[in-house]
C-alpha cells in the first residue's frame, strides 16, 4: 500500500515534471532576473556607471510622488471596474445560462467584445470620444473634450475596461452557475423560496467558488491595466497606472535597474492581492461548504 | 500524419532562426539603411535616391520610415541601438538626442573632411545642436522654429510679448483665441524653456551638469504660463493641443492668435485660402518689453550609427543627404526649414517662405534644449509637473519642477 502510494507520487511528478520546467525556464528565471537587477544603477544609456545599488531603486520609487499617484489611480480603476463588472457580469451570465433560443447565438455574440484586441477597443472609445469625430457628444448634445480632464478620462477608460472584459467575467460566473444542482433549486421553489431568496441563499454560496475566480482574475489583470490607458491618455490628465509607469522607466528611459524595481513592486502587489482574496474569501468559502 | 505535420513544423522554426541569425548584410552593393521620420512630400526619398545614384554603385540608402511622433520615434530607435542592431546606418536624429545618443556610444563622431561638409555654411543655432562636449556628432540637415502668426483682418501690429497678447486676444472675445501647444509632451517642454529663455533663464548651469532654474525667471515664466491658461484667450482643448491641433483649429477661424511652426503657411494656403490670405506673421512674443523672445530650435541632424558596418560609406551618404540641393528640395517640396544659411537668400526660397527675414533673426538668438544625455528624462519632469498650465501654481511648482529636474538629473527618472 505505502510502497505503491510512494511510486504514484512518482509518477506524478515525473509527469509535471515537463510543465514545472517549462513553467520555471519562462517565470521564475524573469522574476529572479528582475530581481536581481532592482538592486542595480543600471541605465542603457551609462552602460559604464553599472554598480550594486542594495535597496536604493525601492528608496527612489516609493519616495516619489508619481508612484503613489500611479498606484493610486491604478487602484481607483481597479475597484470601480472590477466591482461594476462583476455586478454586470451576473445578469448577463444568467441570461447566458437560461437562455432557451439561439443559447449558442446569444453566448456568442455576448462574448464578441472580449474577443475584440484590447488596443482596437481601446482606439474605437477613443474615436468615439473625440470631440470632433466622435459620435458620443452628439448623441448626448454635449460638448465635452472627454479625454481632456481627470475625471471625464477615467470614466471612459472604465468605460472601455468593463465593456471589453464584463464577457470574460460573465463566462467565468455562467461557468459557476452550471455547479448549481437544478434539483436544489426545484426543491427551494417547492418550499415556496421566491427567485431572489433561490439566488442569495442557493445560488451565490454555491457559487462561492467561481466568483472568487472571476473577481480575482479580473482584479489581477485590472491592476496591471496598461493597453487601454496607454492608447486613451498614455497617462496624462492624471491617469497613470503602475503599468504604464513600469513602460516609462523600462522602454522610454532605458533604466533597467529602476524599471525592474517597478516591476518587482508591481509582482508584490499582485502577490498581496491574491493572498488577501484566498485568506479573505478563501474562510468564508470553507465556511459556505460546510453549511451545506 | 502527425509525423509530417511535426516535421513540417520543425523545417519552419529552424529556417526562421537560421533566417534571423545569418545576418544578411554582405551584398554586392551595400544597402544603407536611413531610419527617419516618414517625410510625406517624398523630398527624403528623392535625396536618397539622387545620393545612391550619385555614389556610382557604391552605396543605396534605403530608407526605413519612422513615426511621425518624436517620442515614439526615439523609443523605436533607442530599444534597437541599446541592442547593438546593425540594421540601422544612417539616423535621422531630432536635435535633442545628440547628447543622449553620443554619450551612449551609439553614434560616431564627425571628423576629417566629412565633418568639414556637415559644418559648411551652417547656421550657428542647428550647428551647436549637432555638437556635443566639443565634438560633432551629426550633420546639420533641416531646423524648425515657432514664430507668431496672427489675423491681420482683425489686428493692426502683431503684440510684441505675451502679456499684450493676451489682453489684446481677450478684448477681441470669443474670435480672439491664442492657439498653442498644452499637452503633455514635448511641446508644453519647448513652450516653458522658451518663455524661460525669453525671461534670462535656463534650466542647466552651462557645465549641463547642474540644475540652474534661477527663482526669478522661472516664476515669472510660470506666471505667465497660468496667466494664458486660465485666461479667456485660452482654448478650451489646450490641455490636449499639439501642433496639429493648434493649426486644424486656426484654420477654422475662430482663433486670431497661434504660435507655431511654419508648416502651417502652405497648410493654411492649401486647406483655407480665406484665411490664408489675412494670415500675419511674427517673432515669437517675447516675455519682457524689448528684450527679443528666444526660442528652442527644433530640427533633424543625421548621425551614423556606431553599429553599421559600412561607416565610411555612411558618413559619406549622409554628408552627401544634407548637402545644399537637397536642402533646397526639403524646403521646396516638404517646407523643412534649412539649415544652411545661403540658402535663405535664394529667390525660390524666400517665394516659398515670405517670411525667410524673421526666420533668420528668430533662428539667431534661438536657444538649445539642455544638451544633456538626461534630456529626455528632463523633459518629461518639466512636461508632467506643468501639466496641465491652467492648474500652475507659481511658488508651490517651482519647488516641484526643481525637485523633479534635481531627480531626473540623478537618474531617478522616474520623477
Amino acid at each position: 500500500m505505502n510502497q505503491k502510494q510512494s511510486n504514484e507520487r512518482r509518477l506524478g511528478w515525473l509527469l509535471c515534471a515537463p510543465a514545472v520546467t517549462a513553467l520555471l525556464v519562462v517565470t521564475a528565471y524573469p522574476i529572479l532576473y528582475a530581481l536581481w537587477l532592482s538592486l542595480f544603477r543600471y541605465d542603457l544609456r551609462f552602460p559604464d556607471q553599472r554598480a550594486f545599488i542594495g535597496l536604493d531603486n525601492y528608496v527612489s520609487i516609493l519616495t516619489s510622488e508619481v508612484w503613489w499617484h500611479a498606484l493610486g489611480n491604478t487602484l481607483i480603476l481597479t475597484i470601480i471596474s472590477v466591482s461594476l463588472e462583476l455586478l454586470l457580469g451576473f445578469p448577463l451570465a444568467l441570461i447566458m445560462h437560461h437562455t432557451l433560443f439561439w443559447r449558442r447565438a446569444v453566448r456568442a455574440t455576448t462574448l464578441i467584445p472580449y474577443a475584440i484586441i484590447t488596443v482596437v477597443a481601446a482606439l474605437a472609445w477613443k474615436f468615439a470620444f473625440d470631440p470632433t469625430i466622435g459620435f458620443v457628444n452628439a448623441l448626448l448634445g454635449t460638448e465635452q473634450a472627454w479625454l481632456t480632464q481627470r475625471w471625464s478620462a477615467f470614466l471612459v477608460i472604465i468605460l472601455t475596461e468593463i465593456w471589453k472584459t464584463t464577457p470574460f467575467m460573465a463566462l467565468l460566473l455562467m461557468a459557476g452557475l452550471t455547479l448549481v444542482p437544478h434539483d436544489l433549486i426545484q426543491a427551494a421553489r417547492v418550499d415556496g423560496a421566491n427567485a431572489w431568496q433561490r439566488f442569495i441563499k442557493i445560488i451565490v454560496p454555491i457559487m462561492k467558488p467561481a466568483i472568487l475566480v472571476a473577481v480575482l482574475f479580473r482584479t489581477l489583470d485590472a491592476f496591471r491595466i496598461f493597453d487601454t490607458v496607454f492608447i486613451q491618455t498614455r497617462g496624462a490628465q492624471g491617469t497613470e497606472t503602475v503599468s504604464l509607469l513600469g513602460y516609462n522607466t523600462f522602454i522610454v528611459s532605458l533604466n533597467l535597474g529602476l524599471g525592474s524595481a517597478v516591476s518587482v513592486l508591481i509582482f508584490i502587489g499582485v502577490l498581496i492581492i491574491s493572498v488577501l482574496f484566498i485568506k479573505g474569501f478563501g474562510a468564508s468559502l470553507t465556511k459556505g461548504g460546510n453549511a451545506e | 500524419m502527425i509525423r509530417i505535420r511535426l516535421t513540417l513544423v520543425l523545417w519552419i522554426t529552424v529556417s526562421i532562426i537560421l533566417y534571423g541569425c545569418s545576418s544578411h548584410r554582405k551584398e554586392a552593393i551595400p544597402t544603407l539603411n536611413w531610419y527617419v521620420a516618414g517625410e510625406p512630400s517624398g523630398a527624403f526619398f528623392m535625396a536618397a535616391k539622387r545620393c545612391s545614384e550619385d555614389s556610382g554603385q557604391a552605396y543605396k540608402i534605403e530608407q526605413v520610415p519612422l513615426p511621425a511622433d518624436t517620442d515614439q520615434q526615439r523609443e523605436q530607435l533607442v530599444r534597437r541601438l541599446a541592442a547593438g542592431d546593425n540594421a540601422i546606418d544612417i539616423i535621422g536624429m531630432d536635435v535633442i538626442w545628440t547628447a543622449e545618443f553620443a554619450q551612449a556610444g551609439w553614434i560616431l563622431p564627425w571628423t576629417g573632411k566629412t565633418a568639414e561638409q556637415a559644418k559648411a555654411g551652417r547656421l550657428d543655432a542647428p550647428l551647436q545642436s549637432a555638437i556635443y562636449q566639443n565634438q560633432l556628432w551629426a550633420a546639420p540637415f533641416t531646423t524648425n522654429i515657432q514664430l507668431l502668426w496672427y489675423r491681420t483682418d482683425r489686428v493692426n501690429t502683431a503684440p510684441a510679448t505675451w502679456d499684450e497678447m493676451i489682453l489684446l486676444a481677450e478684448s477681441l472675445g470669443e474670435i480672439g483665441t491664442i492657439q498653442a501647444q498644452g499637452e503633455r509632451y514635448e511641446g508644453l517642454t519647448a513652450f516653458f524653456v522658451s518663455l524661460l529663455a525669453s525671461n534670462g533663464g535656463s534650466v542647466l548651469d552651462v557645465s549641463g551638469k547642474h540644475i540652474s532654474l534661477a527663482q526669478q525667471p522661472t516664476l515669472q515664466t510660470l506666471s505667465t504660463m497660468a496667466r494664458f491658461a486660465n485666461s479667456s484667450a485660452a482654448d478650451w482643448a489646450l490641455a490636449t493641443a499639439r501642433e496639429d491641433q493648434a493649426r486644424l483649429a486656426f484654420e477654422s477661424g475662430h482663433s486670431s492668435f497661434m504660435v507655431n511652426y511654419p508648416f502651417v503657411w502652405p497648410s493654411a494656403q492649401r486647406n483655407a485660402p480665406e484665411i490664408a490670405k489675412h494670415l500675419g506673421w511674427a517673432r515669437w512674443p517675447a516675455t519682457i518689453e524689448g528684450k527679443p523672445s528666444r526660442f528652442v530650435i527644433g530640427g533633424l541632424n543625421l548621425g551614423v550609427s556606431a553599429y553599421t558596418p559600412y561607416p565610411q560609406l555612411a558618413f559619406h551618404a549622409a554628408a552627401c543627404l544634407t548637402a545644399a540641393k537637397h536642402q533646397r528640395m526639403a524646403a521646396e517640396l516638404g517646407g523643412l526649414l534649412p539649415t544652411i544659411a545661403a540658402l535663405y537668400d535664394e529667390p525660390e526660397i524666400r517665394v516659398t517662405y515670405p517670411f525667410a527675414d524673421v526666420l533668420r533673426s528668430s533662428l539667431s538668438d534661438a536657444v538649445q534644449r539642455p544638451q544633456t544625455p538626461l534630456y529626455n528624462d528632463i523633459s518629461l519632469a518639466i512636461s508632467r509637473t506643468l501639466h496641465p498650465m491652467r492648474d500652475i501654481e507659481p511658488q508651490k511648482d517651482f519647488i516641484r519642477l526643481r525637485r523633479a529636474i534635481e531627480r531626473a538629473l540623478n537618474s531617478e527618472g522616474l520623477l
